[in-house]
């Protein structure tokens, strides 16, 4: 089945049919019934065009019609120390390591006080803990409304699954770092990711995407997330894929009572890059904070898709935004905030400010407010703008030079969004990462 | 023999968005001099200063400036600070996310780098800072804000003076410092300036009221009218100023000199 190529919806469809045949001899039923659903829906729905509203600013044609096989089965042998100018100097975590879509326990590092949580593979939980995984699994993330959704939904097949027990306090990170290796021609892989956070729990959990060589290849991601009640979560993704590498992904929170999510996304690389993020508060009195930046350059493009529901009365949600613009570079910030009709006292707020570096940039901002609530605040606002050239000569005339003043000024412009990232190897490292793209190879005034 | 002096300016013609702001001014300043340009609104001190300082929005025409033998007008902003030029602005700019003292340690170790000097220690920099922070009463709270971010007006002011007297320039260029200060805030300030008042050193103090030349008191006036130095004088020509007004001086400078209008 390695041999079949997908590169319309009909071939999806086809591929979907030797996958089925082949690889999933195993699934449990409830899971087939869901893949089943999921690729029928997908047969329904085909590829979104930019006449579809919520993809307006992104064409996708560059992804239907590259031709993509599903990744191999068999296992990639990398040596460790490829992914060595990859970690944060500092992070302690357990590190769950997947390559091409699979989880690779030889690169994996997963320490002695996992007793207390399950920190496991989807492949291996599937037949560890299938109660748990049918409870879960595919019930948030909805695939009826988006055609990518339910191509994961149909294919997935590994990703990483977390669960923290009631009442677990974790000191270290979980760090799922999502690796994609050579290939001769390219592969598309649908990582899915469950993490159930039990009541009054607490954890970290950063995801990071990365490739090892310049390679066209397709990460179609879902990360479906459970937070108990009063639990609170700090959650990362991190896009640093290679410039060809298209890469759409969903995150969906669950949020139950008093829960308190963070989320931070940073997005660096990627041809063609989407960002879903859809956080539903179902319980009273939840928080949700999403901090973002993207900085697409060349001709990449990164479409964030936020979808913050406000489902319960008393929930705050946050939304900061910040994009830097560079080449000829596309960036879409869609902000829907939907407050349903009992979730009284709800106060969102959503800024999106933006910075365009050369005239080529291209940003479109747009939020999308609705609201079936009468007792609430909501509030957005966006900003695009340019290098402000007073403060730059303000710099200069005190003896910093032109390339210094241009870094620490989109430093400060960025560090709003790093410095509300706590944990402190991650901050740093993205800042050494955010510092040498700016400075573009040029050298830099002392203590920068 | 004759000493060179430290900035000459001559026969300086500068226009913005094809305005000419400035036409003709020549001016001379010593080491150890301290020179007030006075002016009406819309005369030209503060492009004169801006000019100094390198801002490119200004359109130099004709005339130059030289600086310790230099040409200055060839020069970046930058590297006329690390020659020692500094400009307290007029209207400070406010610089969200860059810290205060972030700030003056990138600048005095860049102009320090050009001086062929070590980047100065931590520790050292810190006692500077402190020293230097006692002088203009600078609290702690301001130097670890982002750059001019929330001051108020006389902060903002204060700390123009402060970054001035960390990095010690050799000429120092005053735009309308005094402007909008209460006179505690301009004690303050003069202070400041007075403390670095030496041989060594000039400064050109730009300034739309007499009052301020009551704390700082120059060696030398000079009326900047219409883009031209119309008088020059000592510190009493400051007094003769305030009681008569500019107006005394342009219609002094109209019977001269046929107005160009």
């Amino acid at each position: 089945m390695n041999n079949i190529v997908m590169q319309s919806k009909e071939s999806y469809l086809e591929g979907f049919e030797h996958f089925e045949k082949d690889s999933l001899v195993n699934d449990p039923t409830w899971l087939r019934s869901i893949r089943r659903a999921a690729i029928s829906r997908f047969s329904e729905l085909g590829f979104p065009t930019i006449q579809d509203e919520d993809w307006r600013f992104t064409n996708v044609g560059p992804i239907v019609r590259t031709p993509f096989q599903l990744a191999q089965n068999g296992r990639i042998e990398i040596d460790s120390r490829e992914l060595e100018r990859f970690t944060f100097p500092g992070l302690e975590c357990n590190r769950l390591v997947f390559l091409n879509g699979q989880y690779s326990p030889e690169l994996s590092s997963i320490g002695s006080r996992v007793d207390v949580l399950k920190l496991d593979s989807l492949a291996h939980a599937l037949m560890l803990d299938g109660d748990l995984l049918d409870e879960h699994l595919a019930r948030y993330a909805d695939f009826q409304r988006d055609a990518f959704l339910a191509l994961n939904t149909a294919f997935m097949k590994d990703g990483a699954f977390v669960y923290i027990p009631k009442g677990a306090v974790l000191k270290e990170p979980i760090y799922l770092l999502f690796v994609s290796s050579a290939n001769a021609s390219p592969t598309v892989t649908h990582p899915r990711n469950l993490i159930l956070l039990e009541d009054n729990s607490q954890a970290t959990i950063i995801e990071d995407y990365i490739s090892l060589a310049d390679d066209v290849y397709f990460s179609n991601a879902v990360t479906e997330v459970v937070v108990g009640q009063n639990s609170v979560l700090s959650h990362y993704i991190i896009e640093r894929e290679s410039k060809k590498a298209f890469n759409i992904s969903t995150i969906r929170f669950q949020q139950s009572r008093s829960s308190n999510v963070t989320f931070h996304s940073v997005l660096l690389g990627g041809a063609l890059v989407r960002s879903n993020v859809h956080p539903v508060m179902v319980g009273e009195g939840s928080e949700c904070i999403i901090n973002g930046l993207f900085m697409p350059t060349g001709r990449q493009h990164m479409d964030n898709y936020m979808r913050v529901e406000h489902a319960s009365p008393h929930c705050d949600s946050r939304q900061l935004y910040k994009g830097i613009l560079d080449g000829r570079s596309h960036g879409v910030f869609h902000g829907r905030i939907i407050v349903h009709k009992n979730a009284q006292k709800t106060d969102a707020k959503q800024t999106n400010k933006n910075l365009l570096l050369s005239n080529e940039a291209q940003i479109d901002t747009k939020p999308q407010l609705e609201i079936y609530a009468d007792d609430v605040k909501c509030t957005h606002g966006a900003t695009i703008g340019q290098m402000d050239q007073n403060a730059i000569f303000y710099l200069r005339s005190r003896g910093i030079s032109e390339d210094t003043s241009r870094v620490l000024l989109l430093l400060a412009f960025a560090g709003e969004s790093l410095q509300r990232m706590k944990v402190e190897p991650i901050r740093r490292g993205l800042e050494e990462i955010v510092t040498q793209r700016f400075a573009q190879g040029k050298p830099l005034d002392s203590v920068l | 023999m004759l000493k060179k002096p430290m900035l000459e300016i001559r026969n300086l013609h500068v226009k913005v968005n094809d305005q000419e702001i400035l036409n003709g001014v020549d001016l001379k300043v010593n080491a150890g001099e301290v020179h007030s340009i006075m002016g009406p609104n819309g005369s030209g001190k503060s492009t004169l200063a801006q000019v100094l300082a390198g801002r490119d929005t200004y359109e130099v025409t004709e005339g130059e400036i030289i600086y310790q033998g230099k040409n200055l007008l060839e020069i970046k902003p930058e590297e006329r600070a690390c020659m020692g030029i500094f400009m307290a602005f007029q209207y400070p700019v406010e610089i969200l996310g860059v810290n205060n003292t972030y700030l003056l340690r990138t600048a005095l170790n860049a102009q320090r780098k050009f001086r062929g000097l070590e980047p100065m220690k931590p520790v050292e920099f810190a006692k500077l800072l402190k020293e230097k922070a006692k002088i203009v009463q600078m609290s702690d709270d301001l130097l670890q804000r982002s750059v001019n971010e929330g001051f108020s007006g006389g902060e903002k002011k204060r700390n123009e003076i402060f970054q001035m007297a960390v990095l010690e320039p050799t000429l120092g260029i005053l735009d309308e410092t005094d402007s909008g200060l209460d006179i505690d805030a301009l004690k303050i300030v003069a202070n400041g300036v007075n403390a670095m008042r030496s041989k060594e050193r000039a400064f050109i103090v730009i300034t739309h009221y007499q009052r301020l030349l009551n704390y700082i008191v120059p060696d030398y006036v000079h009326v900047l009218v219409d883009g031209k130095i119309v008088k020059s004088g000592g510190k009493e020509l400051a007094f003769e100023l305030e009681s008569k007004g500019y107006t005394w001086i342009e219609e002094e400078d109209r019977t001269a000199i046929p107005a160009n209008a």
